[in-house]
């Protein structure tokens, strides 16, 4: 789950992390009101959207005045952002008011894990304000990375060698990076990155930026984080799916596909390329999935407009292929099949399932197999175009 | 021989009493699997399918001589599960839990290194372990598998069940299939399992099902390229995935431009893999290059 900037600033703050004074404004008005608070100009306004790349998109604004602030709040409140990172764009329903700091230097600081090894790493760069990719990219002596021990945790002196490294305040720069760490634990996040970590004028050091997943494994233990997920932020169709238990997204070609298993369904859109046709989603509808996942599924994939045939591949292992199919049959009765439907089933009862949707009287199309399936619906998507 | 399970692995299902446990618990026993205990704390001395069942590992382990672990337990009380097997001796777990916290997973996996190096961890989030004919311990259905010569190891699921089927109608059978999960923490590797296929004399050739993110497959590229004489064939998912995006596993994510399908692929094919690109194709494609071989 991200969290928006604001929302991990304030909790950058509660752990004694320095951020630049500042509030979320959900409307002009609450904008003038922190503006007042705030006293004297320039203040920066930020667009809060899940997404980055925003600077460049314009969604980073310094105003002088009154009138400058009033022009950028509405201009990007109730706007919807699309940057490099986001070509479809994500709404914006709130801006961030700061008062502006005096940057000296920028540098890169973040915490997570590193699969290879089980264990979380501190990163830190000089080279901060750029994606972290590019800075791998161009120079990969330019990032300074130290493991940490889960059971340990980081120790100061890792953070004071980064400190010495980069030239920054050691004190200054050591309580950051442990209390970073104490927020990477303490909340379960997947990542934490200030980015950048602004070196000011004044020579101290301020979160700039702040980011702030959280691992959605861990939310059943924090109630309070999961309220904060601004769902306009997600796809509608993604977020539906997800409230029935579903695994959806959202992709670019016109052929739907439901499949049972993540890597099966990564296996789908593969095979659907392959043939020589685009995917229109990822959909895992999991291992076990009910008559009533089915369904929802199926409706999710015809409430899909760019969807032009839908291709469910399922391997039914436990979950019996008959009782799919019988799910399929009952879903299609509340689902309108607006669009050519190709069934590749196999696995447990495979024969009974497949007389079962044959004698339906429904339009469905039965595969061989996954090749003859991906071919057979990629077929139907050009002859709709 | 196969590797890790066999007719004589004596496996107690921890969380048997709960609708998960207690179905795969009698899917395993009517395969053949010696279930030999079940825990769930709080059910001691009740049965499950004819399975006694014990409030501890320990009773479980001195009653029965339990030597393997099955987890169906919830992800919140999962890691506890974990390290009970672990200080109760039990040297293979089988985890299929989905759902754990990543850093609960860190801290349990940094415990086992630490204290029971020898000890091995399948999963979480996986299918389990099958060697077809001897034992089944996990979640796949067995009817799929037949026993031969050919050494499955895979990140997913049905995928795995896939592959197996399209082996098994054209007379290819396995020695064993190991399910290693989708989690970003997990026990076995890819390379761990190919290290024992490598060993192993029953198996012949090696069948390695990837997914994007990571760095895993790369790792077992390596190994196979200065170690690994037996052929080895890969099938990626995730070619199409787009960067940013969890792909349903928790640890199915391209970030940083690291973890692609195609650097998978090129640091398999470099290393002699013969990289099958079709998962349509997965059983044509090792038959006939088994076949050559020959």
């Amino acid at each position: 789950m991200k969290l928006h900037e604001h929302q991990a600033k304030e909790i950058f703050a509660k752990y004694g992390i320095p951020v630049p004074e500042g509030k979320v404004a959900f409307s002009l008005k609450e904008a003038k009101e922190v503006a007042k608070e705030l006293g004297e100009y320039p203040l920066v306004v930020k667009a809060q959207v899940h997404c980055g790349g925003r600077g460049k998109a314009g969604g980073v604004r310094v105003v002088k005045s009154e009138e400058e602030l009033e022009q950028a709040v509405n201009d990007l409140l109730g706007k919807v952002l699309k940057t490099f990172q986001c070509p479809d764009g994500k709404p914006v329903n709130r801006v961030l008011i700061e008062r502006a700091t005096n940057i000296d230097k920028e540098y890169y600081l973040a915490i997570t894990l590193d699969r290879s090894k089980s264990k979380p790493v501190i990163m830190a760069s000089a080279a901060g304000g750029m994606e972290i990719e590019e800075i791998v990219k161009e120079n990969p002596e330019a990032i300074i990375i130290q493991t940490i021990d889960p059971e340990l945790g980081l120790m100061p002196y890792q953070a004071r060698e980064l400190a010495y490294k980069l030239g920054l305040p050691v004190r200054e720069f050591t309580s950051i990076a442990l209390n970073l760490y104490k927020i990477y634990t303490e909340l379960d996040a997947s990542l934490v990155e200030i980015n950048p970590l602004v070196l000011t004028k004044e020579g101290t050091l301020v979160a700039l930026d702040a980011k702030l997943d959280i691992d959605d494994n861990s939310l059943f233990r924090h109630k309070d984080l999961e309220e904060l997920e601004d769902e306009s932020q997600i796809p509608k169709l993604e977020a539906e799916a997800k409230k029935y238990g579903l695994n959806y997204i959202k992709l670019n070609g016109n052929i739907g596909c439901m499949v049972n298993g993540a890597g099966l369904a990564m296996a789908t859109m593969d095979i659907i390329k392959l043939a020589g046709g685009e995917p229109a989603n990822f959909l895992d509808v999991g291992g076990g999935a009910n008559v009533e996942q089915i369904a929802n599924a199926f409706r999710i994939l015809m409430a899909d407009p760019d969807v032009k045939v839908v291709f469910i591949n399922i391997f039914g292992g436990i979950l019996r292929v008959d009782r799919l199919a019988q799910g399929l049959i009952e879903a299609s009765k509340m689902v309108e099949l607006r669009v050519p439907v190709v069934a590749r089933l196999e696995g447990t009862n495979v024969e009974e399932g497949k007389r079962l949707l044959q004698e339906s009287g429904l339009n469905f199309i039965i595969a061989e197999d996954m090749w003859d399936g991906a071919k057979k619906a990629v077929e139907l998507a050009k002859q709709a175009q | 021989m196969a590797i890790l399970v066999n007719k004589d692995t004596k496996v107690l299902v921890q969380g048997i009493t709960g609708k998960e446990g207690s179905f795969h618990a009698k899917q395993c026993k009517e395969y053949g699997t010696k279930i030999v205990a079940g825990v769930t704390p709080g059910k001691g001395g009740t049965q499950v399918e004819g399975i006694p069942v014990f409030n501890t590992v320990r009773e479980a382990v001195e009653e029965t001589g339990a030597n393997c672990s099955l987890i169906f337990v919830p992800a919140p009380f999962a890691p506890d599960a974990i390290v009970e097997a672990l200080d109760n001796g039990i040297e293979l777990i089988i985890c299929i839990t989905e759902g754990i916290p990543v850093r609960d997973m860190m801290m349990v996996k940094d415990y086992m290194v630490k204290n029971y190096p020898n000890a091995k961890l399948v999963g979480p989030n996986c299918p389990g372990v099958i060697t077809p004919g001897e034992a089944k311990v996990g979640i796949m259905p067995g009817h799929v598998f037949k026993r031969g010569k050919i050494g499955i190891v895979s990140r997913s699921g049905t995928l795995t069940y896939e592959a197996a089927y399209q082996l098994t109608k054209l007379g290819l059978g396995q020695s064993t299939a190991v399910g290693i999960g989708g989690d970003p923490v997990h026990g076995l590797t890819h390379k761990d399992v190919i290290e024992m296929f490598n060993k192993d004399p029953e198996t012949e050739a090696i069948l390695m099902i990837g997914e994007i993110g990571g760095t895993e497959e790369e790792e077992a590229a390596e190994y196979i390229e200065s170690e690994v004489k037996k052929p080895v064939f890969a099938y990626i998912a995730g070619v199409t995935a787009p960067p940013g995006r969890r792909m349903g596993h928790a640890g199915a994510i391209i970030m940083g431009g690291k973890g692609t399908a195609q650097a998978k692929m090129k640091a398999l094919e470099k290393a002699g893999v013969y990289v099958i690109d079709n998962p349509a194709k997965i059983g044509e494609t090792v038959a006939s290059v088994l076949n050559k071989i020959k």
